[in-house]
């Protein structure tokens, strides 16, 4: 015991952590440095985290050692001494032990609401899946919901109101600010800074709180997405509205700079919709025609029929040239020399002929200027309210959102700030370097700042709340069509964290409502009738039925359209990161070690450079740069990424970072540096070599098909037009014959016999399904020096391809995971049978009685196999709370053990179980692995290959269908669907085809 | 009896299988001398040598603590290169090991008779590269501690090994080879410990070798069966020359990695390691015979031949590169193609490949020229070369091989860390420190075989044969 106790602080503490906080000793809890020695005398791997200096993955293993956590209250609620507690005597309806249950809620992306079922075990939710009655989503997830359960874990989240550094409770903050609005006058002074505000009950308490204070102002700013598409409708047609596509009635369609597949407001409803349109399965079938133009690859582009990279400011050329030969009016451009005229004519030709089932879809990054001419072009060919419909926007917004924040700062800055309240922004990162947001924000005198975590922002303000994840509090948000949800908890806050709502409400003088209250009585107001029953079905549906905007019908009105005059010059693109958005989710390490969509880097980011470019400039892959726009300036590493258009730079946001936890801190480079003030999402910048070297960390180093990948025809291409002359047999896809033998005969697989097919035309390369199987399977992350050694963990991994010109190159996406091979080479060579088939074809891997000689991964062709080199996985007794995100349905694998792909034998169990229960085969669609369910585009199928009329039994009929490697006679029961691409006949000798 | 370093007489070196004017005792006396030698008497180099060889010994086991608390991923595996140094290390272990069984039983069974100086330390070398090689397979497992479960052993869970499997071939192969060069080693050493019984005059010495040598009675029926026991354990460990190495080529043999599969792997395999042996029998022969004195009984003939062994295995070896190639280009699989193409002009480890070349290939042609076979300096450099040639040969196999195999995305370079060294190195202080406690402790050279050759110069005239030899080879039989 030392004397230096203060008891005070103490009782402080545990009044700040929210259930029963677990500890060993006073010393323990003031934390004082003689409990810190005393701890790494005791448990010296323990005691490792306070010394600061390790790697990310012993973090991750080692955070137990901040013993003195709140009590993890959902999981086991304490009981109080004295009291009894009575197992149950009658089993609660729905709850059997061992089996999960689902609950609808949604989560945001770029500000809009994804609508999600969550896995919950016992009060625990440990999967997100999507849900299939949402708008947004029909199923599918992307990324960052699939990984949010471990961000909802995160034992560096926040977990107390913090002030002047030290702990402080709700009740003193709540104080401190009815004490700081009581000074404003009317709410002079009184600021609000939010996100895009998509919850109805929210945008409710925002507009009765500047009707209390009426002179409060309340600005919008979020980083991860662009405002200029709502500005580009209001440039067109006079208000903002929100652009909603319809591409079943497609015939052409053109990107233009737009990845709607993956990071536009209904992303996840237009990949579905984009693939169905697209699916190529037999030789009649019309795919329609696509073409992209975009400055830096994207997964969409990646599976046009003609993908042409095109920097930022010639796009805007591009459209004022397609516009002006359409008949509408644009300022006079010549055609940007990337594109060839065939091609021009070609897609002239194209949109033409396909009239009102043409459609343009105009990139969000791109000025609103551009976008407000695209839906011009839309108009003109009768595109407009057929193939695209325009929507009252879901969110509420008071003023466009960067200027907004810019006009913040300018009064911050001015001292006209008194009270300044930010719900869930990180601005004083995410906000670009030259706007000084931080600097002004230290002028505030009273700011409080509700974050997940303890953030830049929350470093400066003056108070700091942590906030709720979405899986734990009750909320409502409104997707991208306006359709609401009513957001449930899953787990009672698990950190002590305050919602926005509670936030608000205490700005608002409320005594202590609830999440819950407020959400309800906010929607008690807007039913009509029962109630209860309007309650019960929208949270138990995660949709509120008829709450969709109204479709606008709106005519274009006459706008100017001042285009940059083209340059020679290099620009910088900014994008929010294809993985850890704007740095908000930079301490998930799932998202972290996530390899990005072409580059496949983990762990970083870097200034993606052309093949072209590269040359230009003399730089190689992990050439150190300065990048410099006007007077900011940053260094980053060089990445050459084919298909990155000439004379761009891209550089993604969300790293850099200085206060994002021992993940997402110090990695990478802060691009938000470069940006300028007002946010635009280019700029000019030139790039000087510093002659200094970084080190990048790519999964996938090859991607050449050229040479030898081309002679191994892993991947199988062909186009529309070859395929209707072979409709049965089309060469691209069996182009080495192949006859299967065997001196044994076959294993008869007479019960059920478990097969996928995975349809290269529509995979994206998206990765949600890899987040998938990680958080299904319990996937462990390595950490950077790990990937770089190659050893990451995923089960699943997308193999990228390049086939043709460097510079302007076709891609290919190819998930790759166990292929269950009938004649599995991994079977033989383990000398202990630690693999082995089971009679549904399974190649199943049996943990506990694997030695890990690894000859099963060296006789993999596919090498889809991973293994524990080191403890990967969290041990029992150094286990963090994140390991409450485990499936507790799968196997944690220990030290030495190889692992892979189980095609999710834990939801064939649970099937099984069902379908024995009720004496009956398991049912087409029964078994829907994670992977399955996480695509937006359904490009994987999953099913018994012995029930014919199967989903993937009528795919493997397909001419389309190959095995990988057949010629191995491993028998895969994975299969692939070859890609079929519709060129426009005229260009087709200028492209490649089959490959 | 004690040799001493002053009363050694001139020497001149011999291309005979034994000097001239040697008698049983001279033989005793020889060989005997190190091994009775009063501990304080032993000659500083042993000291000097031992201190290193526990030194490494020491890094070696300080690895193995590290790699037993910590997991493999102490060295540069990956995926797709899950097998790297430790592998590498344990082929090129296991081929050292090769030549004593050679020496020992076949060259035994074809009655060479000039392999009894050397069979003994060849031996001992054969059990001591087995015990370094037979580690790595088990330190390398993810869970070493579990190695067992390879055994076919009853147990409550009803498993059997997998018996598929080639590393479970591997196991027995292994084992059988350790458990009969031990045993042919031990049953070679009885009479001579028998006369190091008779010699001994420290009282427990005499007791230690007394026990060891089972009561030899050296009647004339105990020699009877003693010989007959000897031939039968020959004709056991024979074909193990072939099997041991063929197995474990099978390793890669069996499997379908392009640059694995091909069925030379065993014979040029065995070639390989028979080869590797004899690199090694001379790297230990040369100084060995100089720092006992035993130039008259470890003559320029062994040199010579053991370095005409080398030079023919040699080119079997090459003669397998070649095929391993031309099969590559003639299967017309791409996969083998790329294979080959790789491991000979592959941007990353190309080097390996010709180093391999110069050391396997070039650095042996010497061989052909007697001056340089008579030359012991020259041969020690040239096996030298070899093993580094050979220890080259298999981290091409094994771990270039995986570099890049069918899908291009999962290629991925291996680099060897720090305690890929420390284990590799290490193994050799394990190696030396055996060896330095055999040489001290035992009689390095057969003496009974020995003494079988003195009897039979001295009474049935070898020299009849030595004199055709020298008429072929042009070598003069007594310098």
């Amino acid at each position: 015991m030392s004397d230096s106790l203060n008891i005070a602080d103490i009782r402080k503490r545990l009044n700040a952590q929210n259930g029963k906080a677990y500890w060993r000793s006073l010393d323990e809890l003031a934390d004082t440095e003689e409990f810190r020695s005393f701890l790494e005398q005791e448990f010296p791997r323990q005691a490792a985290p306070l010394e600061g200096s390790f790697q990310r993955r012993d973090f991750l293993k080692l955070l137990g050692a901040s013993l003195a956590l709140a009590g993890l209250t959902a999981c086991a609620r304490p009981v109080p001494a004295g009291e009894k507690i009575v197992p149950y005597v009658r089993q609660p309806e729905q709850i059997i032990p061992g089996r999960p249950l689902f609950f609808a809620s949604a989560m945001n992306h770029g500000g809009y609401g994804e609508g999600v079922l969550v896995e919950s075990h016992q009060g625990r939710p440990t999967k997100v899946e999507g849900n299939p009655d949402h708008p947004a989503s029909l199923g599918a997830t992307g990324v960052a919901a699939q990984a949010s359960v471990l961000t909802l874990y995160d034992p560096e989240r926040s977990q107390a109101v913090i002030s002047d550094g030290s702990d402080r409770t709700w009740e003193e903050f709540s104080e401190a600010l009815s004490s700081a609005l009581a000074e404003t006058d009317n709410g002079s002074g009184l600021r609000l800074l939010t996100e895009n505000v998509t919850s109805p009950t929210l945008a409710r308490q925002i507009e009765r709180l500047l009707e209390q204070y009426p002179e409060a102002v309340w600005h919008q700013y979020d980083a991860s997405r662009s405002d200029q598409l709502l500005e580009g409708t209001r440039l067109a047609f006079g208000e903002p509205l929100m652009p909603a596509f319809d591409f079943a009635n497609t015939g052409v369609v053109v990107s233009l700079d737009a990845d709607f597949t993956n990071d536009y407001p209904g992303r996840l409803r237009y990949a579905r919709a984009f693939a169905d349109r697209r699916r190529v399965h037999e030789a009649d079938s019309d795919p329609g025609r696509f073409y992209a133009f975009e400055s830096s690859p994207t997964p969409t582009g990646s599976i046009s029929d003609h993908r042409i990279p095109l920097g930022p400011g010639q796009i805007g050329d591009l459209i004022a040239v397609l516009a002006a030969r359409l008949g509408v009016e644009a300022p006079e451009r010549e055609l940007p020399s990337a594109v060839s005229e065939p091609l021009f004519e070609a897609l002239l030709e194209d949109l033409q002929g396909a009239g009102d089932r043409a459609l343009l879809v105009p990139g969000q990054y791109l000025p609103a200027q551009v976008q407000a001419l695209v839906h011009a072009i839309n108009d003109t060919l009768g595109a407009g309210g057929n193939t695209v419909r325009f929507l009252q926007p879901a969110g509420t917004a008071p003023t466009p959102g960067g200027q907004s924040l810019a006009q913040l700062t300018e009064a911050m800055n001015a001292g006209n700030v008194s009270v300044l309240a930010m719900l869930g922004v990180n601005p004083v990162y995410s906000a670009p370097v030259a706007l000084g947001f931080g600097e002004a924000l230290a002028r505030v005198p009273f700011s409080v700042h509700l974050g997940i975590y303890a953030d830049e922002t929350a470093e400066i303000a003056t108070w700091h709340v942590p906030e709720a994840h979405f899986l734990e509090t009750w909320s409502d948000t409104r997707a991208f069509d306006g359709t609401a949800t009513i957001t449930q908890p899953l787990i009672s806050t698990f950190y002590g964290g305050r919602s926005h709502h509670e936030l608000l409400a205490a700005l608002a003088g409320d005594a202590e409502p609830t999440s819950y209250e407020l959400v309800r009585s906010y929607w008690s107001d807007q039913v009509e009738g029962a109630f209860e029953e309007f309650w019960r079905q929208a949270v138990y549906g995660g949709v509120i039925a008829g709450s969709a905007s109204p479709v606008a019908t709106p005519t274009v009105q006459a706008f100017e359209v001042e285009l940059p005059e083209p340059s020679q010059e290099l620009t910088v693109s900014f994008r929010p990161d294809p993985t850890i958005g704007d740095g908000r989710w930079a301490n998930n390490g799932w998202l972290q070690e996530l390899p990005k969509p072409f580059t496949k880097l983990t762990w970083d980011n870097a200034a993606l450079v052309s093949p072209a470019t590269a040359e230009e400039l003399g730089v190689n892959n992990g050439d150190v740069v300065t990048l410099t726009a006007d007077d900011r300036s940053v260094e980053a590493p060089i990445w050459v990424l084919p298909g990155q258009a000439r004379g761009t730079v891209t550089v993604h946001l969300g790293y850099g970072r200085g206060r994002a936890g021992r993940i997402g801190s110090g990695i990478g480079f802060d691009a938000n540096a470069l940006r300028p003030a007002d946010g635009a999402w280019t700029a000019p910048v030139s790039v000087e070599k510093t002659g200094g070297r970084y080190k990048l960390v790519s999964t996938q180093p090859h991607h050449n098909l050229n040479g030898t990948g081309e002679e191994r025809h892993i991947i199988r291409a062909g186009t529309v037009a070859e395929f209707r002359d072979e409709p049965e047999h089309p060469h691209f896809v069996h182009p080495v014959a192949h006859h299967e033998s065997n001196l044994y005969p076959d294993y008869v697989y007479d019960s059920y016999a478990w097969g996928m097919v995975i349809d290269m035309n529509v995979c994206t390369g998206c990765n949600a399904c890899v987040v998938a199987c990680q958080s299904e399977n319990n996937v462990p992350i390595v950490g950077k020096d790990q990937v770089a050694v190659g050893r990451e963990m995923h089960w699943l991994r997308i193999d990228n391809y390049h086939a043709g010109d460097i510079d302007d190159p076709e891609y290919f996406h190819q998930p790759m995971l166990c292929q269950h091979c009938e004649q599995a080479p991994c079977e033989p060579v383990c000398p202990v049978g630690a693999t082995v088939h089971d009679n549904e074809g399974l190649n199943t891997m049996v943990y506990n009685r694997c030695v890990g000689t690894r000859y099963c991964s060296n006789n993999c062709p596919y090498k889809v196999r991973r293994y524990n080199f080191l403890q990967y996985a969290e041990l029992s007794n150094t286990a963090t709370e994140l390991s409450l995100a485990s499936n507790p349905d799968v196997t944690v694998r220990s030290r030495g053990v190889m692992e892979k792909c189980s095609f999710c034998v834990q939801r064939i169990a649970k099937a099984r179980i069902d379908a024995e229960t009720e004496d009956r085969r398991i049912a087409d669609g029964e078994v829907v692995t994670a992977c399955q369910a996480a695509c937006p585009t359904r490009a994987i199928v999953f099913g018994d290959l012995n029930d014919s009329s199967a989903a993937v039994s009528r795919l493997k009929l397909s001419p389309l269908n190959y095995q990988l490697l057949a010629e191995l006679n491993t028998k895969p029961r994975n299969t692939y669907l070859a890609r079929v691409k519709n060129p426009h006949p005229q260009l087709v000798s200028e492209e490649a085809g089959a490959h | 009896m004690t040799v001493r370093k002053g009363s050694r007489p001139p020497f001149r070196e011999t291309n005979r299988v034994i000097g001239r004017g040697q008698s049983y005792g001279t033989v005793d006396d020889v060989v005997d001398a190190p091994v009775l030698t009063e501990p304080r008497a032993t000659p500083a180099w042993w000291f000097v040598g031992m201190l290193l060889a526990l030194a490494f010994l020491g890094m070696y086991l300080g690895t193995i603590v590290y790699l037993i608390t910590t997991g493999i991923g102490i060295f540069g595996n990956n995926i797709p290169v899950a097998w790297g140094f430790p592998i590498i290390n344990f082929v090129w272990w296991i081929g050292i090991g090769h030549a004593g069984t050679l020496i020992s039983a076949a060259l035994l069974l074809f009655r060479q008779p000039w392999r009894t100086s050397i069979n003994r330390f060849a031996e001992a070398m054969t059990i001591f590269a087995v015990v370094c090689a037979g580690l790595y397979p088990i330190l390398h497992l993810g869970r070493p501690w579990v190695f067992y479960w390879l055994l076919p052993y009853p147990n409550t869970m009803g498993l059997w090994p997998q018996f598929r499997s080639p590393l479970d071939w591997d196991l027995f192969a292994i084992s059988t080879y350790a458990s009969v060069s031990i045993l042919f080693w031990y049953v070679g050493l009885i009479p001579d410990l028998a006369t190091l019984r008779d010699r001994a005059r420290n009282k427990g010495l005499k007791l230690l070798y007394a026990v060891l040598c089972l009561g030899w009675n050296n009647s004339t029926k105990a020699w009877q069966r003693y010989m007959r026991a000897y031939l039968l354990l020959a004709a056991i460990s024979f074909p193990l020359v072939l099997s041991v190495h063929s197995t474990i080529a099978m390793d890669f043999a069996f499997s379908q990695v392009p640059g694995w599969n091909n069925t030379i792997m065993p014979p040029y395999f065995v070639a390989g390691a028979v080869f590797a042996g004899f690199a090694m029998v001379l790297i230990l022969a040369i100084p060995l015979r100089k720092a006992f004195g035993l130039e008259k009984l470890i003559t320029m003939r062994h040199l010579d031949n053991s370095a005409k062994l080398m030079l023919a295995t040699g080119l079997i070896v090459v003669y397998g590169y070649v095929i391993e190639l031309f099969i590559a280009w003639y299967s017309g699989a791409e996969f083998e193609r790329f294979m080959a193409y790789n491991r000979v002009f592959g941007a990353d480890h190309w080097w390996a490949f010709w180093l391999l070349i110069l050391c396997n290939f070039v650095a042996i042609q010497p061989l052909w020229l007697l001056r340089v076979r008579q030359s012991p300096i020259a041969l020690f450099i040239i096996s030298v070369i070899v093993s580094i040639g050979m220890w080259l040969e298999r981290f091409v196999i094994i771990s270039i091989t995986l570099t890049k195999d069918f899908l291009l995305s999962s290629w991925h370079d291996y680099q060897a860390t720090v305690f890929d060294w420390s284990l590799y190195l290490g193994s050799f202080g394990l190696f030396a420190t055996l060896f330095f406690l055999f040489i001290r402790v035992l009689p390095s050279i057969a003496t009974t075989e020995m003494k079988e050759l003195v009897h039979h110069d001295a009474h049935h005239g070898s020299d009849y044969f030595e004199k055709i030899r020298a008429k072929e080879t042009g070598l003069e039989v007594d310098g």
